[in-house]
């Protein structure tokens, strides 16, 4: 789990069962065992009307379990950016009672949530839990770049280059944490990178 | 009598300058030697000829060279202003009270004259005379916000009222103090003040808020809040720390007078009556130490706020590097004397 720190940051619950026919799951990696431990508490048949989105990764574990669960549909992507047209499609085009969960790591949380937002998704309405690496997207307030999968504090921008304190304070509409940079008064001082966000 | 413009700059050789007078009109923003977060929040009333709050709006002898500074901030990165598309019709709002406001308390300056929707716009000091259409956004070189905020001094956030909360959802934000409009846009009132520290603990947002949702029309409410700055510089955006930045570490004693200023916001709070939203403008008012300490009651009070601070509130407001240095400068404008209560100079 994530630790709570600042109001902009996203808190994350536990996958529940909601009422409905309708079902979309979007997760990566560990996040397909947030799913399956769901699983247990759902209701006879709930898996019928749910279509599972699931990028594996590179381990491209639990793919059997989510099999196992007979959703009407299971996609495997290698990719969120592979995923992304299907995902704007199916919300552009779901219906009023769509339910939706996120499960997995903050990227693909947010990333998935931006599109659910631009869909006219409710933030509020939409299940999410975190599973698997801390590791964060984060935008470059300077360049405005995004660099994906942050571990270390302070992080360099893959864009322009400069060094920047991951801050806490998060965009849910761009999906990502805002870097600015940690040496702007003196860059001569060079802060060590600690790995902050396994 | 009208204003006269100064010519100057706030950045590169940074001319800025207040007049005597206008050092006088400064909006000193400690009534008391000590500083803490309060919900400080008033009715945004007309005050005394001479101060900055004679008109609801603002507008003096620096106006010109802001909006050429704003200008300038626009053409190098143009997300500092930013609508999202439910926010069009509060734009017009937005337009309407500023047209309003400053041919209200500036009439040598500014003229509005209406014949239903053909509505025609005279803004001598920026030599501009148009005849628009007031609700369709093809008769003006940009949308309504941006038209009118490039003729306005402040910053201004329009922020959408809906599920007993306010989203920042349009703004025109060149004149910042370390804040990004392109990153907080879409948030919600706690969420776009989440880095503030202290402020959550107190309450202070939960309080604000709820004032904030129940403002009426007509009844704009105000609060000051401040920070320093480095060179007179309005655009101490975070997109540009990295530029602005090291000015911090510039500070020595026989500079401190020149380099270093209060930088006062005052933030108004006005409710627009098509869409209901709210306007929050946030004017900044830039004072150097060496034109601050002509009045000496601000220089004492100045000295005690300062060296006083809590250490959080110091850090947040960028002033760490350079707060030892400024404190001894100031420390030998007090002789430790008692400072007259209220805002103003002696």
């Amino acid at each position: 789990m994530a630790a709570k720190t600042i109001i902009s940051r996203p808190i994350y619950g536990t996958l529940s069962p909601q009422p409905g026919k309708h079902h979309l799951f979007v997760a990566d990696a560990e996040g397909a065992l947030a799913i399956i431990d769901m699983a247990g508490k759902a209701p006879p048949g709930f898996f019928d009307g749910a279509e599972i989105d699931f990028i594996p990764g590179p381990e491209g574990k639990h793919i059997a379990a989510l099999e196992a669960l007979r959703p009407a549909q299971l996609h495997i992507a290698p990719s969120f950016a592979s995923l992304l047209p299907r995902l704007k499609q199916t919300l552009t085009n779901a219906h009023m009672g769509l339910r939706l969960y996120l499960a997995g790591t903050e990227g693909l949380i947010g990333q998935a949530m931006q599109v659910a937002l631009e869909a006219g998704m409710d933030h509020t309405s939409i299940q999410t839990e975190h599973r698997g690496s801390l590791a964060r997207r984060m935008q470059c307030v300077h360049c405005k770049g995004i660099t994906e999968n942050v571990t270390t504090q302070p992080a360099l921008c893959a864009h322009c280059g400069l060094l920047l304190l991951v801050r806490d304070h998060y965009s849910r509409r761009l999906a990502a944490f805002q870097g600015v940079c940690i040496n702007a008064e003196d860059r001569s001082e060079i802060p060590p990178m600690e790995e902050a966000f396994p | 009598m009208g204003i006269t413009f100064r010519k100057e700059t706030f950045r590169d050789d940074y001319t800025f300058r207040n007049s005597p007078e206008h050092i006088r009109r400064f909006p000193f923003p400690f009534n008391e030697d000590a500083y803490m977060y309060t919900v400080n929040i008033e009715p945004h009333v007309v005050g005394p000829k001479g101060s900055v709050l004679e008109n609801l709006i603002d507008v003096d002898e620096h106006y010109v060279a802001e909006m050429q500074d704003r200008a300038l901030v626009l053409a190098e990165d143009p997300l500092r202003c930013q609508s999202l598309p439910h926010m069009t019709l509060a734009g017009w709002d937005l337009l309407e009270l500023l047209m309003e406001q400053q041919a209200l308390g500036y009439p040598e300056h500014f003229t509005l004259e209406r014949d239903g929707d053909r509505w025609r716009w005279i803004n001598r000091p920026l030599g501009i005379d148009d005849t628009f259409t007031f609700g369709d956004t093809s008769t003006l070189p940009y949308g309504p916000m941006e038209y009118i905020t490039r003729q306005s001094q402040g910053d201004f956030c329009i922020l959408d009222q809906r599920d007993g909360n306010l989203w920042m959802d349009a703004g025109m934000v060149t004149t910042q103090a370390d804040w990004s409009l392109d990153f907080d846009i879409g948030m919600n009132f706690f969420e776009w003040h989440a880095p503030v520290p202290l402020a959550h603990e107190k309450g202070i947002f939960t309080r604000a808020l709820k004032f904030l949702t129940n403002i009426q029309q007509g009844k704009p409410a105000r609060r000051l809040n401040w920070t320093m700055t480095i060179n007179p510089r309005l655009d101490t955006s975070p997109e540009n720390y990295h530029k602005w930045g090291p000015d911090r570490a510039t500070v020595t004693p026989e500079n401190v007078g020149q380099k270093v200023h209060l930088r006062v916001e005052l933030q108004s709070f006005w409710r627009l009556p098509r869409s209901n939203a709210i306007v929050f403008p946030i004017r900044c008012y830039l004072i150097k130490m060496d034109e601050l300490v002509t009045q000496p009651k601000w220089a004492r009070r100045l000295h005690r706020v300062i060296r006083d601070l809590p250490e959080e509130l110091a850090t947040y407001k960028g002033l760490t590097r350079y707060r030892p240095t400024l404190v001894e400068w100031l420390s030998r404008l007090d002789d430790g004397s008692p400072t007259s209560p209220g805002f103003g100079p002696d």
